[in-house]
């Protein structure tokens, strides 16, 4: 047919390389095991990091970090500095007050009268945590920099540190922002959908069973691979600024620097290069973003700030930081009847993009999937001298997570029941979904008898119980324990609606356009910006099913409010259950399109013409047919059109989602603890995942095993202390303990596939699937060990020392070992 | 982090290098392996005028024998350490623990005497030395002298080396006859710090143990010598009940720290079940 299209210059240099329009498209994309596209650039070095960016006549920005937790700045003096050789510029926060802009933002107003401290990106008169800035060096080279720091003198006054949040809140505790009179950010009382807790309990009179715990989600320090860096290169003529950072958001960034700085929206284009993970450190909006921007303003020249790991130890928002009431009933025969959770927040010394968001997301989390009639969440928001906590993979879901699956097995040893055969009883049976919870959300779909039945069937339940028996009853120094978490979780941020009544600062869609190029290659422009996630591989596996041309045929643009203007970016495994629908809303209506066009070239009518393989055919007569590739290049020339089409096989489409999604599964995990040292070994991991359809089951098990890695690193070693005057003592990996290969075992994966039915292509996202469900299943599994010793809880992380502490303890007052 | 300016020498001999030091006076520095003192100087808690680099110098790398000793050179990474047949057979504790140092991309830039001259109390090699009776010989501008591990390790971070001198050479006393060795390092990542660590050899004869040599890391200011449970074990019964009354001596005399990692009852009570494991290992049991 190729002769029929009439494309002159193109059709005939396309006739000597006839592999150009070729269609070697072999179907089956969806759910095959592809490696990844981005993956020989990655390991090769090909890459385009942040820092490895260098323009001429850049100059290099560092940024002097206050050693206080609190004190007021009496003075800053820079003359010195700037006497330095290669010194170009030096200023404190007061010098930049006038061009530094408005406050740092916060999206997320999660009450009405939340307390939202003023949050400068220097500050000016007082310093509120150990690694608040409080100057800049702008020099030559980066070494001329870094020594300059040395000569900027500071004279502080101390003031005392706010590093306990029970303390924060007595009457007379030293104020983190003492114009606001308290170090309560905020007060969300949620009563859930369902009937009062209190209520509920008094009123089940003796039959009701309460078990109250209280669990600490440490701190923690997300320690992506590439710490943060920023360039900015301004045109000073045109006012005009392309920033290059290793954010997860550049498009929510760009607006958030143009709302702050008062540059022009247009004016700015933000990029996200190769960026090495974010884990939730990088959706933000931070200072350094801001002081790179309006000092490359003001010099005209480009800038360049490079975070240091110790510096990304304290300047980079940290995680979780909660401390966990829970009180959980049930009727003496197991039925639950409600939960109740108060909560107190660590804020840290400001609030964040997203900061007071993260807990309150956990809100809709903690009644997990058990159906209960009354719930009730209480959460104060308290301000620290410490670093600004944020999102952190997860970002609330593993807290409730960790919450209901621990008091779940409290529970049930309060009831002594198998906390298997509890969970049971109380989750969601198949046959009720979609089912609305007591926490308000209509879960679309799920099998959790299914997970459970195939991960029971991989763990050998029987065979560790029995052992387990065995090494109790012999007083085995090494006892053995199982761990339960059947978990869920939302994903796919998120209905815009359901934003808008949380009061977030924005909308949860994303956009997507597909566009088919004269030579029948495809560009996929995503809004989801990826930081190691695969996504250039997904999206060509979702384009070449749907429009039938080779995944080695799809590129993806990304990452650059220039090339992919619209965007709600990557976090909360939204990118797969929001952007991939988007893409392949987008590229269904390329195929419609075409469809239309190669109709009008065959003569046949629309109706009769089929699409198959990359082909178009017309029914009953399969000679007459057009690849896609042919109509991508019949409608580029536009000699042949329907009356009235625009030349043109491309297509935008923004998707905003009607519900979340729901990724659940069952983990179990068995340790060996050596009472003597108290040392853990995880013995058998086993996770069975259902997170929906598939696109790539490669990916999928990559983002598993880092999930499982990060989680586990939280139950076992990852801890950011802060000592009584507000240091962080754990500022550094020495301190700072990350597990690696090494320190993890294997895991045994499985899944099980119960599509989502909230979206058509029924996925669910598993980016934080494996962090969210393992912190529980390996605690539970070391309490279960030590139930022994009259063991009932241990704080996280379980470290050696802490699980000796609770053997010494329970062997003192006489336990049964 | 990026470190203050510093001059930078790599001289090919001995004499240069003390030379530079001389020169160098007491803001100089030696960079051996430069795996402790590369991060220390990143993070700014040293400012050395002169770093002296000893990789050029051919004649600190290796192992050989010396009649009753076994020399090695303190240049030797840590990795060639570990595989060399001569600390095999003679001086096998030393390989042991080696390759318990850090990860692999440290233990081939590490050197032996570069660890020992750090003097880093939670280091795994200083208590293998001490419980070896090691001889570390250091070369200044008066010539060479000979110290022993007992004398070396002075304080947190500080030897009896002066400024002006180099660490050259470890002599190891070569174990000769039944020997058992054993290193029960405990931390919590495999590339962490030892919290505490025990270094034990043991010699057999007729069922029995004749001679024990325990060297404890981070129970201390310095490397300690478990010398309460060598007395205990000497001539003692090589059974489970006299090797775990033994080690109960373990923590006598130490002064173990508390910080993040552990608080110092429990260094000692890892000091006693380490000690024993690591006796028993040794021991053959």
């Amino acid at each position: 047919m190729t002769e029929q299209l009439d494309a002159g210059l193109v059709a005939e240099q396309i006739a000597e390389n006839p592999d150009a329009l070729s269609s070697p498209y072999a179907g089956g994309e969806l759910g095959r095991g592809r490696r990844r596209k981005e993956d020989a650039k990655l390991l090769t070095g090909q890459t385009n990091w942040t820092d490895n960016m260098t323009l001429p006549g850049l100059l290099h920005m560092t940024v002097l970090r206050s050693p206080m937790a609190h004190a007021k700045i009496i003075s800053v003096d820079v003359s010195a500095a700037l006497e330095m050789p290669g010194v170009i510029a030096a200023y404190s926060g007061k010098d930049l007050a006038d061009v530094m802009g408005a406050s740092m933002p916060c999206a997320w107003p999660v009450t009405p009268d939340m307390v939202s401290p003023v949050h400068t990106p220097l500050a000016t008169d007082e310093v509120r945590y150990v690694g608040d800035g409080v100057a800049v060096i702008i020099a030559r080279d980066r070494y001329a920099a870094a020594d300059a720091l040395e000569a900027i003198a500071v004279e502080y006054d101390q003031l005392p540190a706010v590093v306990d949040m029970e303390q924060a809140l007595k009457e007379g505790a030293p104020l983190v922002h003492a114009d606001k009179g308290t170090n309560q950010c905020f007060l969300f009382d949620f009563p859930g959908a369902g009937a009062d807790f209190d209520e509920t309990v008094a009123a089940a009179g003796d039959d009701a069973v309460v078990v109250k715990r209280r669990f600490r989600q440490q701190r923690l320090i997300p320690t992506p691979m590439e710490c943060r860096g920023v360039v900015v290169a301004p045109i000073a003529a045109a006012d005009e600024f392309t920033l290059y950072s290793t954010t997860q958001i550049p498009h929510v960034l760009r607006v958030m620097l143009a709302l702050t700085t008062g540059i022009p929206e247009q004016k700015l284009r933000v990029v996200a290069p190769d960026v090495g993970g974010g884990f939730g450190a990088k959706l933000n909006v931070y200072a350094e973003e801001i002081l790179a921007l309006v000092i490359a303003r003001k010099l005209g020249r480009p800038i360049k700030w490079t975070e240091s790991r110790s510096e990304n130890y304290q300047a980079t928002t940290h995680g979780r930081d909660q401390i966990q009431d829970i009180t959980i009933a049930s009727k003496k025969d197991g039925t639950l009847l409600g939960l109740k959770v108060e909560l107190l927040a660590d804020m840290g010394a400001y609030l964040q993009l997203i900061t007071p968001g993260v807990p309150v997301l956990g809100a809709f989390m903690f009644p997990a999937i058990y159906k209960m009639p009354s719930y009730r969440f209480i959460c104060r928001g308290v301000f620290t001298t410490k670093t600004p906590t944020d999102a952190y993979r997860g970002a609330g879901r593993p807290e409730a997570t960790y919450a209901i699956e621990r008091i779940m097995d409290e529970l049930a040893d309060t009831l002594g029941r198998d906390p298997m055969e509890l969970r049971k009883q109380n989750w969601i049976t198949h046959e009720e979904f979609p089912y609305t919870m007591v926490a308000g959300l209509t879960y679309d779909s799920g099998n959790y008898e299914a997970a459970t039945e195939k991960a029971e069937q991989m763990f050998d339940m029987v065979g560790l119980r029995a052992e387990q028996k065995a090494r109790r009853e012999r007083k085995d120094p090494v006892q053995l324990g199982i761990g339960i978490s059947t978990f869920t979780e939302m994903c796919g941020l998120a209905p815009s609606r359901v934003l808008g009544s949380l009061s977030y600062g924005a909308g949860g869609w994303e956009s997507a356009s597909v566009r088919m190029l004269p030579t029948g290659k495809v560009e996929v422009v995503s809004g989801a910006t990826p930081h190691g996630q695969g996504h250039h591989t997904a999206w060509s596996q979702i384009v070449a099913d749907s429009l039938g041309v080779p995944f080695e045929d799809i590129e993806l643009v990304a990452g650059d409010t220039k090339s992919s203007p619209k965007g709600m970016d990557t976090y909360g495994s939204r990118s797969l259950v929001v952007g991939g629908v988007a893409i392949h809303k987008a590229t269904g209506k390329v195929l419609d399109k075409a469809k239309r066009i190669a109709a009008h070239l065959l003569e046949a009518a629309e109706g009769d013409v089929e699409f198959k393989g990359g082909t178009f055919s017309v029914k009953g007569s399969p000679e007459a047919s057009l690849t896609i590739q042919q109509v991508a290049l019949a409608t580029f020339a536009a000699h042949n059109l329907p009356d009235g089409m625009e030349p043109s096989l491309d297509s935008d489409y923004v998707y905003d989602p009607e519900n979340f999604s729901y990724p659940h599964g069952t983990h179990l995990c068995a340790v060996e603890v050596d009472t003597e040292t108290g040392f853990t070994t995880i013995r058998k991991y086993v996770c069975v995942d259902d997170i929906g359809k598939i696109v790539n089951p490669v990916i999928v098990q990559g983002q598993v095993h880092g999930g499982l890695a990060q989680g586990i690193a939280q139950a076992l070693y990852e801890e950011a202390v802060y000592d009584a005057e507000g240091n962080l003592s754990t500022g550094s990996m020495v301190d700072y303990l990350l597990p690696s290969a090494a320190d993890l075992p294997h895991f045994d994966t499985g899944r099980t596939e119960t599509p989502a039915t909230s979206n058509p292509l029924g996925v669910k996202g598993v980016g934080e699937a494996g962090t969210i469900a393992s912190t529980p299943a390996v605690i539970n599994a070391v309490v279960d060990a030590l139930r022994p010793f009259g063991v009932n809880d241990i704080d996280m992380p379980a470290t050696p020392e802490r699980v000796w502490r609770l053997v010494q303890a329970g062997s003192a007052n006489g336990a049964t070992q | 982090m990026i470190p203050a300016a510093f001059d930078y020498v790599a001289p090919s001999s001995v004499a240069d290098a003390i030379s530079a030091l001389v020169e160098g006076g007491e803001d100089a520095k030696v960079l051996a392996g430069g795996q402790s003192l590369i991060p220390v100087l990143r993070l700014r808690l040293s400012y050395p005028s002169v770093l002296v680099d000893l990789r050029k110098i051919d004649s600190l790398r290796g192992v050989r024998e010396d009649g009753a000793d076994l020399v090695i050179g303190a240049m030797t990474r840590h990795a060639d350490v570990v595989k060399d047949p001569l600390v095999k057979q003679y001086a096998a504790l030393v390989a042991t623990a080696a390759a318990t140092v850090a990860d692999p991309a440290v233990r081939h830039r590490g050197t032996f005497g570069g660890a020992l001259a750090h003097a880093d109390p939670a280091g795994d090699l200083a208590a293998v030395a001490l419980a070896l009776d090691a001889q570390l010989v250091a070369e200044g501008p008066g010539g060479r002298r000979t110290i022993a591990a007992a004398d070396f390790f002075q304080d947190y971070l500080q030897t009896s080396l002066s400024p002006d001198e180099l660490l050259v050479e470890v002599r190891v006393p070569k174990l000769e006859g039944q020997w058992g060795v054993a290193y029960e390092k405990f931390n919590r990542t495999a590339q962490a710090w030892a919290i505490v660590g025990a270094a034990v050899a043991v010699r057999r004869e007729n069922g029995s143990i004749a001679e024990a040599r325990i060297g404890l890391t981070n129970m201390g200011s310095t490397p300690v010598r478990a010398s309460a449970v060598e007395a205990a074990l000497a001539g003692a019964a090589a059974d489970a009940g006299t090797i775990a009354a033994a080690a109960e001596h373990a923590a006598e005399g130490t002064t173990a720290p508390s910080d993040l990692s552990a608080q110092s009852d429990y260094r000692e009570h890892l000091a006693r079940v380490l000690t024993r494991r690591a006796v028993t290992t040794a021991a053959g049991l």
